[in-house]
Order: C-alpha cells, then structure tokens, then sequence
C-alpha cells in the first residue's frame, strides 16, 4: 500500500467514525460520559486538516501527524490512548514510503503496546483491547497462512466484531464504566466499537478497490 | 520557584484554581492553567500541558495537578513528549485538585523544593471539611 491510498484508508476512517458518531455517543451515554462519538469525530476531523495540510512522504511523518491531531483535538481519554498508540507505530515503521502485508503485526503490536502503555489495562477489562487483540491474533495467523490483504482484514474484522461481543460479557475497571461495576454488564465497550470500526474502514476500502 | 501546572477538563475549572491560588500567596508564583480541548469543549489537550510545563519552568522543578480520568493520561503523554531532561523535573501529584494547590502554592511561595511540594500536597487528602 503506497502513501496515495495510506491516506484514502485514513480518509475512509474518518468518514466511518462521523457515519457513527451518535452510535458510539450513544454506547458511551450508557456506560461511559456519553462524548466519545463527538470526540472521535472531532479528532479525525483535524487528523484529515492535519494531512491535507502536511505533505507527507513516508509513513512514521503519517503516522506521527495522525497522532498529534488526536491528542490535541479528541478531548477525552480516546485522545491520549490512540495518540500515543499511533505515536508507537510511527516509531515502530520509522521512515518507510509505503507498508507491505508483512509489515501488518509489527504496525498492530506498536498499537497495542501504546494503548496499554497510557491505558495500564490488559485483555478482559471491557477497552478496545477487547477488539485489538483478537485483531492482532488474526493478522499474524494470516500473514503465516500467507492470506491475502482483504482475507487478512475480513478474518481481523471477524475477531474484533466477536471480541465487542465479548465485551458485552464483562464488567468494566477501567475508566468511567468502571464506577457502574456490574451494571456495566450487556453493553457494549464505545472504545474497543471505534477500534472495530477502524479495522472495519480498512477492509472495506481494500474491498471496494478506491 | 517550582512550577505549577493546573489541568482540568473544564478551562473554566483550572482557571478558576489558578485564581485561587495567586489570591493565597503574596509573591508572584509561576503557576499556569491548562483546561479544556483546543476549541473550549470539556477535555484534556496533552499539547497544550506541554506548552504549560515549558512556560513555568525555572529550573527548580514542576507539579502538574490533575482532576480525574483522562486529565491523567494526558498529562503522563505530555510528560513523555518533553525532552528528556526536562521530563525528570515534572511530576503528576497525588493530591484533591483545590486543596493540593492551594497549599503547594504557598509551599512554593516559600522557595521550597519539588518533593516538599508533593509531600504538602499530598499531605491535604487529611485537610477535613468539618
């Protein structure tokens, strides 16, 4: 994937965060301070500002540029947690003009790592590591089977969606849903749906060919 | 003099304990508020704590206080975007957001160092109300 369609992917992503930006308030009203579809939404419109006004060649800049948008602009904790974790892939990739499939579990694991680093948490806790790691699992099993690039994110896509599900499951300690304790049991973790929604964009833009 | 950074997801709030706090002290004290995101919603803007930091260091060290939830995680990102040795000077204390600064500033005021800052601050989760 070159830079050219690096950014329509960004681009893609934005645009699935605004198509649900209420559904992912919604999620957060019920279990969180209801901002994180505004949130999201404000921060990938300054991550588009922010790329349409950077002319940027290689993918660590990309990544990096994404990250600063984010944490100046979302507000709550979305902010910082995906800021850092694209700051961790931008450090993981370094100055490399486009990625390759291979490149796929090194650019997930930084992600991961940088979520977990900001957000203390691990698997279990109701966050979006409920939907990145299942996803993270997936993309190395396929680039071992040697999957193709939409059968890679059909299969992370499938994880994440299960790993939301699983998110239904179990009560939060993390964060604001943390304080409704059981009750946060049946619904749905807003953070782990915009990560899902992410890999999501990614798959459909591989599918759809732009 | 340490530092002292005011972050808050509400502008208003942070403001509004940097207000406080000059009115305790007599001397000029560089304290500084970092409340809301960029375009005044409520949030934590982890660039905008960096600028903060930068602009009341003199050397002696700096105390971020925080209110809740993603106020920390930001200021921590903040930290981790500072050059390195400017980043070993800053701490986030523990401490309730009013009390902690009100009673840093007059620490500060007296010329005291960063750890006797925090100690102080610290010290304020026992200040009882009645």
């Amino acid at each position: 994937m070159n830079m050219e369609k690096l950014l329509i992917v960004i681009n893609e992503i934005s645009k699935k965060i605004q198509e649900n930006k209420e559904f992912l308030t919604d999620l957060d009203q019920v279990i969180g301070d209801g901002d994180h579809g505004l949130n999201m939404n404000k921060g990938f419109k300054a991550v588009d500002k922010a790329l349409s006004e950077t002319d940027i060649k290689t993918c660590d800049i990309l990544f990096k540029t994404i990250a600063m948008a984010l944490i100046s602009n979302v507000g709550g904790a979305a902010g910082p947690l995906y800021g850092t974790a694209f700051l961790f892939v931008s450090k993981a990739i370094g100055p490399k003009e486009d990625i390759v499939k291979e490149d796929l579990p090194l650019i997930f694991d930084a992600f991961i790592k940088g979520v977990q680093m900001r957000g203390k948490a691990v698997q279990g806790e109701k966050t979006m590591l409920d939907s990145l790691i299942p996803a993270y699992e997936s993309i190395e099993k396929s680039v071992e089977n040697n999957d193709n690039c939409t059968q890679l994110f059909n299969k992370a896509c499938t994880e994440a969606n299960n790993g939301i599900e699983y998110t239904k499951t179990i009560i939060a300690t993390k964060g604001r849903a943390s304080y409704l304790g059981e009750r946060s049991i049946g619904h749905q973790d807003p953070g782990a749906t915009s990560s899902y929604l992410m890999i999501k964009s990614i798959l459909e833009t591989l599918e759809s060919d732009i | 003099m340490v530092g002292m950074v005011v972050v808050s997801h509400s502008k208003k709030l942070a403001e509004g304990v940097v207000e406080l706090c000059k009115s305790m002290v007599q001397k000029n004290i560089p304290i500084i508020a970092a409340g809301g995101t960029n375009d005044e919603r409520l949030g934590t803007d982890a660039v905008k704590i960096v600028d903060a930091i930068e602009s009341v260091n003199q050397g002696n060290g700096i105390a971020i206080f925080v209110d809740l939830g993603s106020a920390i995680l930001s200021a921590e990102l903040a930290i981790d975007m500072l050059s390195e040795d400017l980043a070993k000077q800053v701490k986030i204390i523990d401490a309730p957001l009013v009390e902690g600064c009100i009673a840093s500033s007059i620490e500060i005021s007296l010329g005291s160092s960063l750890e006797k800052v925090e100690n102080t601050a610290n010290g304020s989760y026992k200040l009882r109300k009645l």
